[in-house]
């Protein structure tokens, strides 16, 4: 009878830990999502979201050419990143096994750890010193380098999650590797794929170190993608650590307009794919 | 020519296995069999577990050859062609010798596009044709009338009764010739277990079927030719009603009347 008493306690007392873990846990991230929207939030307005920056004491001003700018700069990263990155998590799911499977697999790994300022160097020896100038291309490519690793190996494990026997069956209906892959086993993973494409997304949007040596900066309205280009993590960081208030609570609305922007990609995507996925699942 | 249970003249043979050994790396999974699959009939495989009944079943459209480390020797000859032979295209053999699983599989996508899947691959694009098989595909499965107006709906929202029946449509749909069924029944509730085993019945006026199955009510309910197989051999092959009634080896006797297995 003390036995039983005993583990009822303990097991209450185990539930009690674990739920104070996670609510130590969820502390911060509210923390820091409230805190962002209370401090961005009076500041954000159309003429915040459509502008150009203003000089210092000059009311007004905002964040328009950023915003736009990183679009433009996660567009390029994507456009590259996700077809490289999905190939090659095919790859890795479906004919990987072998040695050069787990060469490619490390490398991905690896890389997934470099330190974005790295890859930023790394594009400015390699795209911008050669451009002879700062330029939103260089900027979307490192930002693809740095997707490029993620977007594989999650393709990979959600490829890798679809049931063998959905394989199986595509096979003995006299389909080849190719048309399964293609036709059953991809759809199938769809939205984990996705998922995995978005939290890259969601990642390379707040970047900043790697864009000060590709994408510079600017303050004017992008014209083209080999002239360098503003983005919003960039200017919330110049902002910040200015020394004027008004500039300081823009960076906070800025910050407020990165988290959103995520939200909106997350959200749009997501529509996108039930859309297609109507006649499916 | 390998074991032929005792079928009258008129019987052709659909496959011809000589001598097959089969091995998952070192382990050695089926030693010699032989045997020959009459054509137009259901011959089932039973045996105790892990005797090597589905791995034989699975040689027979090559589906061993997904499995790394298989290796095999002896011949599997399907209208006298060697199926193993270099010169053999793995994909047009399986749409001739297609297969229904254990469990059912059909793909996440509509009924229709389950059933049309097949055809597609191979090239159909014909929406109208398309329409035809599909319909044709699910009478002959004996599952047109329940799913007709569900045809755009996912396939997973079936029962799993209807779902195998999904995934034999699926099958019918690329015309094979030869029907491999490795124990279709197993994960389905005794209904419709008796409607795939009514369906089996129907199927093999067209069809050589070889069913993989635990249940020897089963076997003796849908089969014409029973194999019985033990570690790995083929211990013996008859016309269903001999095998059942008059087993000539011993091991056959005592796994039929329930001594071990």
């Amino acid at each position: 009878m003390t036995g039983l008493h005993r583990r009822k306690i303990v097991n209450a007392l185990a539930a009690v830990v674990f739920a104070l873990m996670v609510v130590l846990a969820v502390i911060p991230l509210f923390h820091v999502l409230i805190y962002v929207v209370k401090q961005g939030l009076p500041g954000l307005s159309w003429t915040f979201l459509t502008s150009l920056p203003a000089p210092v004491g000059v009311p007004g001003g905002g964040m328009g050419n950023a915003i736009l700018g990183s679009l433009i700069l996660v567009s390029i990263a994507t456009l590259v990143s996700v077809p490289l990155g999905i190939g090659t998590g095919i790859f890795l799911s479906e004919w990987g096994r072998g040695r050069f499977g787990a060469l490619v697999r490390w490398v991905a790994d690896i890389l997934s750890g470099a330190p974005s300022i790295v890859v930023g160097l790394f594009i400015y020896s390699l795209v911008v010193v050669p451009m002879r100038g700062f330029s939103a291309l260089s900027g979307g490519l490192a930002l693809a380098v740095l997707m490029m690793p993620t977007v594989a190996r999650s393709t990979e494990q959600m490829l890798r999650m679809v049931p063998h026997t959905l394989r199986e069956a595509s096979l003995a209906l006299g389909a080849t590797w190719a048309q399964t892959v293609w036709r059953v086993v991809m759809p199938a993973a769809r939205k984990g794929i996705l998922t995995g494409v978005m939290l890259s997304v969601a990642r390379v949007m707040g970047e900043t170190a790697p864009l000060i040596v590709t994408a510079f900066g600017s303050g004017f309205w992008p014209t083209s993608i080999f002239k360098p280009i503003a983005a919003v993590p960039l200017q919330v960081f110049v902002y910040a650590i200015s020394p004027y208030p008004s500039w300081q609570q823009q960076a906070w609305t800025g910050a407020l307009t990165l988290v959103l922007l995520v939200l909106f990609i997350n959200i749009f995507a997501r529509l996108l794919l039930r859309d297609r996925g109507a006649q499916g699942r | 020519m390998g074991t032929m249970p005792d079928v009258g003249a008129d019987q052709t043979v659909k496959i011809d296995v000589e001598n097959l050994d089969l091995f998952y790396g070192k382990q050695q999974a089926l030693f010699g069999v032989s045997m020959s699959v009459p054509a137009r009939a259901v011959t089932a495989l039973i045996g105790p577990s892990g005797c090597g009944k589905s791995t034989f079943l699975r040689t027979l459209n090559r589906m061993n050859d997904l499995i790394a480390g298989v290796r095999i020797s002896g011949t599997v000859r399907i209208d006298g062609t060697d199926i193993y032979s270099p010169w053999i295209d793995v994909v047009d053999l399986r749409k001739r010798v297609g297969m229904v699983f254990q469990r059912p599989n059909p793909f996440p996508m509509s009924v229709y596009d389950n059933v049309a899947y097949g055809p597609r691959i191979h090239g159909l694009r014909n929406r109208r044709k398309l329409d035809e098989i599909v319909e044709n595909s699910l009478r002959r499965a004996a599952l047109w009338d329940e799913v007709k107006d569900r045809l755009h709906q996912p396939a997973l929202g079936l029962s799993g009764g209807q779902q195998q029946r999904l995934c034999i449509a699926r099958l019918l749909a690329v015309e094979p010739e030869v029907v491999l069924m490795d124990e279709p029944t197993s994960a389905l509730d005794p209904i419709s277990t008796l409607r795939i085993e009514e369906l089996i019945a129907d199927l093999k006026e067209t069809y050589t079927i070889v069913i993989v199955t635990h249940n020897m009510q089963q076997a003796a309910r849908v089969s014409d030719y029973t194999a019985f197989f033990l570690n790995g051999e083929l211990v013996e092959f008859n016309a269903t009603a001999e095998l059942f009634t008059k087993p000539k080896d011993k091991r056959t006797e005592d796994y039929i009347t329930g001594r071990f297995g």
